[in-house]
């Protein structure tokens, strides 16, 4: 009781003075000063002080953990342990098949419709030369004499002393005879559309492309890091309901260029893209057209202008075309038309033209003769129109397969009417039904009897498409009648030996 | 967005306009030869001179892009509704730079590029819009050209064997590799360039460009590493953005450099996961087209093997223009062929031809064949361009006979060594290597790239003209300036 009493009296003792001390300030002298015409109280000093430690308080550094950076030693131990991958994976055994090697038989030459593998003589389907054209003397001649004058390479690029007088002609000639105002050489076919594409399409726009198509185009798009957006294959509806979100989503896409890209005549699967359809939905959603004619550029339409001859639409409304000459104009290289505008903005801005070699002369010369031949002689077409049907009546009711390509397209691609499930069987199979074509001679022991060789169609690891693989067999005008019915009664007869029970 | 592009003005430490000449061999008197010298330091007043030469340029094009969106502004636009191409200042460049010396790039020749060629004069109506061809031609001595080893025009051995081969194999085989293309001189081709580079076996595609841009993505993928040096060509560029690989970039033949770029990698890992990569491949290339310098192989396959990291070398300019029989840098230099993992070249310079190759071992040729999308989707190489490249190879090794090959890889030596110490004798200001046939002479101010060009036209000469500080926004601006007939212009 004496202890608690002491304890208050003791605390109310400095109560007292703390107090007297506070009260004491705020009567000192200062405290009532005037300063710049504002009274200030006593208050002001305690206020003062809190500033004071606030500044402190925020003026001393946060606490990081301290950075300790890898020493010398430890970043050697770590370059010690890692262990890169191989630079290839194992080669398994499919990997080890080589290539069949043709050879020149005396009828034509080596990749003509006859040739001879390992000795055989064969029908060969395996060459898209639709026209014939390879071997054409017109062709050879143009090419000799090219070589004598020129030498075989260009030695430099576009830019730089590589453009010849004949790449401006030929550039000249395929405008002319499409109907467009100009034209630009490349000189690869598969460079072509993966140089224009990224040309065009910058990060940020849209392009809307068909599943199916080949490698190169899928490389120039994400090359191009635009925002790439698939339709169903040659599926008009899908485009159209794509096409609607893709307007829908991007309002403010006034700024933004947008694309369609299909091609022609697919490759992997030998569908003819209905153009007139694409035209019309392209106008009401303001895209532009880009198309690759590789395919049917030579074989499509009256004259062999392509698919816009083929469907009546006037060139100028596809934006962009491009094709590669290896095809029915059998030359190599690619070529891109279109405006003078499209035209002139990629011969700056397309990789694959400034900063590689132009094309060799003699084949720059080979195209301009061939686009003669072909306005000269309309009836090859005729011609290539007439085997493809004979081949593809001929084909029906064939065991195991079907056809999945368009009667008019140059390539019949057969795929298996009950695929096994897994590419890599499915290709086995095909490929056992290929090997077995070219061998008939030696299986059935017949004389005089051609074999026919075809080729599966093949897929690298690096291509997107999911289409299913199949056989294509590249139908050409110099195909005869017989060469068509040999090709299509060994197969019939192979498949139905090697896919018994698939039907 | 898209990015904009227009030419910023170029850095002291980088490119800058300069000419190069290409020398090619050939027993004429005229001296071609490329220059190679090492980086000189800028005198302070061309330095301004060249900042204020590209600033006016710049203003000048941005007033009248100002005035041209006015009227425009007037006239009704006839895109309706579609974006335009080339938005803004994406086009800058070439409208208001490019165009205006327009008629310096792109000249149409009519001749072979041997070492005399025509150049055909072309007219233009509207300013340098637009250029039209004339029937007249103007011969002049071409140091413009990759035409190394002189295989350009038609020569006594290849010719006939080309012209027979297209007799027997036609132009075009038009189909790919693994389908119909593949014939018997595909075969020996790939079998003689192997052999020719100096590995087990060997892949040739129909186009040097393609061929990087389609075999990297196949080699490497996500989680790899590629470093590549900094003024490696598009064409690796392209092939490295497409693999989908993370890439670095080295310091131009700076071996140091890539050794603390490979180290500070290696022990960070990928990019946020920090896992360890999967793989590393280290880019260079042979001799590099702009500069004119020979990679520092040697430092650099040590360095790589060192840390487990991949060699890829790109010999487009060096196959067959360097090393005591032509086989290239490694030669030239004392590099073990079996140490760099992948070797890529071209056959457009030395060799006359088109078409590029990869050689490597065995097993990475057989599976590059089954992946490699130049060999699957791409028709193959022409057979006339194969029988050229069969033809000038035994050439080169002087397996037809006569010792023209030799002598040819001597004659570009010592015309490469001759010129150079000319022109630096001249006080031109040359970069590069001894033995190099690449020679960029520098010019520095942008307004002397059409000078130079025209005044070289004028007295029948030829080479390329170009600022180098453009190449990375600008595929057309790799310029290397005309050089004149050495002899004639000293005195």
């Amino acid at each position: 009781m004496e202890l608690s009493n002491n304890i208050t009296t003791t605390f109310m003792n400095y109560m007292k003075n703390a107090s007297d001390w506070v009260t004491f300030a705020y009567d000192a002298p200062f405290a009532r000063a005037v300063l710049f015409g504002v009274p200030i109280g006593g208050h002001l000093f305690v206020e003062g002080l809190l500033l004071v430690v606030i500044l402190f308080l925020l003026s001393q550094k946060s606490y990081k953990p301290p950075k300790r950076p890898l020493t010398n030693k430890e970043i050697d131990e770590l370059c010690d342990e890692w262990v890169p991958e191989s630079l290839i994976p194992p080669i398994k055994e499919e990997m080890e098949k080589e290539a069949p090697v043709l050879e020149s038989c005396i009828t034509s030459s080596a990749a003509g419709p006859h040739t001879t593998i390992n000795g055989i003589d064969v029908v060969n389907f395996a060459s898209a030369n639709y026209l014939g054209l390879m071997g054409h003397e017109k062709l050879l001649e143009s090419c000799i004499s090219a070589l004598e004058k020129y030498g075989v390479g260009s030695c430099g690029p576009r830019g730089f002393y590589g453009t010849i007088d004949v790449h401006l002609d030929c550039e000249a000639r395929i405008a002319r005879f499409l109907g467009t105002p100009d034209s630009i050489l490349y000189s690869y076919g598969l460079s072509t559309m993966f140089s224009a594409i990224p040309a065009f399409c910058k990060k940020g726009d849209i392009v809307i492309v068909d599943e199916g198509v080949h490698w190169g185009i899928q490389n120039g798009l994400y090359l191009s890091r635009s925002t790439i957006v698939y339709f169903k294959h040659n599926n008009m509806e899908s485009l159209r309901s794509t096409l609607e979100k893709v307007t829908q989503d991007n309002k403010r896409a006034k700024k933004l260029r947008r694309y369609i890209v299909v091609e022609s005549v697919y490759q992997n699967s030998g569908q003819i893209a209905p153009l007139d359809e694409i035209i019309r939905l392209k106008e009401k959603y303001r895209f532009r057209v880009l198309l690759d004619e590789s395919n049917s550029f030579g074989v499509l339409g009256k004259s062999g202008r392509g698919l816009t001859e083929h469907y009546n639409v006037p060139i100028d409304k596809v934006d962009i075309v491009t094709a590669a000459m290896g095809h029915a104009l059998a030359s190599e290289g690619g070529f891109c038309t279109g405006s003078n505008r499209v035209v002139d903005h990629q011969r700056l801005s397309s990789s694959g033209y400034v900063f590689s070699a132009s094309l060799p002369p003699y084949l720059a010369s080979a195209a301009i003769t061939a686009i003669d031949v072909i306005e000269e002689n309309p009836q090859l077409l005729t011609k290539l129109r007439d085997n493809v049907k004979t081949l593809c009546t001929g084909l029906l009711g064939i065991q195991g397969l079907e056809i999945a390509s368009d009667i008019l397209s140059p390539i019949v691609f057969l795929i298996l009417k009950k695929s096994t499930g897994s590419l890599k069987n499915d290709l086995q199979l095909l490929q056992d039904i290929a090997d077995r074509l070219t061998q008939k001679l030696k299986v059935l022991q017949v004389l005089k009897e051609h074999s026919v060789f075809v080729a599966p169609s093949k897929r690298s690891t690096l291509d997107k498409c999911n289409l299913p693989v199949g056989i294509r067999l590249f139908v050409s005008a110099a195909h005869t009648e017989s060469d068509l019915q040999e090709a299509y009664e060994s197969l019939k007869s192979v498949a139905a030996s090697i896919l018994t029970g698939q039907n | 967005g898209s990015t904009s592009s227009y030419l910023p003005p170029p850095s002291l430490s980088s490119r800058r306009p300069c000419a190069s000449l290409s020398i090619s061999d050939h027993r004429s008197t005229s001296l071609q030869q490329y220059l190679i010298v090492k980086m000189i330091t800028i005198p302070y007043l061309t330095a301004l001179t060249t900042y204020f030469s590209y600033g006016l340029l710049f203003a000048f094009g941005q007033l009248r892009d100002f005035f041209r969106n006015l009227v425009d502004w007037w006239k009704a636009s006839n895109l309706q509704g579609y974006a335009p191409i080339c938005l803004g200042l994406e086009d800058f460049y070439i409208r208001r730079l490019y165009l205006r010396i327009q008629d310096c790039f792109g000249r149409p020749i009519s001749s072979p590029p041997d070492a005399w060629f025509d150049v055909v004069e072309r007219v233009s109506n509207d300013n340098n819009k637009t250029l039209k061809r004339t029937t007249k031609v103007s011969r002049c001595l071409n140091l413009g050209s990759y035409n190394y080893l002189g295989f350009a025009a038609a020569d006594e051995y290849c010719t006939p064997r080309v012209i027979q081969s297209l007799k027997k194999y036609f132009a075009s085989t038009c189909s790919t590799r693994v389908e119909g293309g593949t014939t018997a001189l595909h075969s020996e081709l790939e079998e003689v360039v192997a052999d020719f580079v100096g590995k087990p076996a060997a892949l040739v595609t129909g186009m040097g460009y393609v061929t990087n841009s389609a075999i990297l993505p196949v080699l490497i993928g996500k989680g790899g590493l590629i470093i590549s040096d900094s003024l490696n060509h598009n064409s690796i560029v392209n092939g490295a953005r497409g693999s989908g690989a993370t890439i670095r970039v080295f310091q131009h033949n700076t071996p140091s450099h890539l050794e603390r770029v490979l180290r500070e990698h290696i022990a960070d890992g990928q990019p946020r996961t920090h896992r360890p990569w999967k793989k590393i491949i280290v880019v260079v290339e042979g001799i590099y087209s702009m500069e004119g310098e020979i990679c520092k192989l040697p430092e650099i396959v040590s360095i790589c093997k060192k840390y487990k990291a991949y060699v890829y070398l790109d010999e487009a300019h060096s196959i067959g223009a360097v090393g005591k029989t032509g086989r290239g840098v490694c030669e030239l230099l004392g590099v073990d062929t079996a140490d760099v993992d992948i070797m890529m070249g071209t056959f457009t310079k030395s060799f006359g031809s088109c078409g590029g190759y990869i050689a490597g071992s065995k097993e990475l040729i057989q599976y590059l064949k089954y992946t490699c999308p130049a060999h699957l989707y791409a028709t193959s190489i022409s057979p006339p361009a194969a029988q050229q490249i069969i033809s000038s190879i035994k050439v080169i090794l002087g397996e037809d006979g006569s010792s023209r090959g030799a002598q040819k890889l001597a004659q570009i030596r010592a015309n490469s060594n001759y010129f150079r110490s000319e022109l630096q004798k001249m006080g031109f200001e040359v970069l590069g290597d001894n033995d190099s046939p690449v020679m960029p002479i520098m010019l520095y101010n942008p307004a002397k790239i059409p000078a130079f060009s025209r005044e070289c036209l004028k007295r029948n000469v030829i080479s390329r003209v170009g600022d180098m500080v453009g190449i990375k926004y600008f595929p057309a601006e790799p310029k290397k300036p005309q050089l004149e007939e050495g002899r004639v212009k000293v005195e």
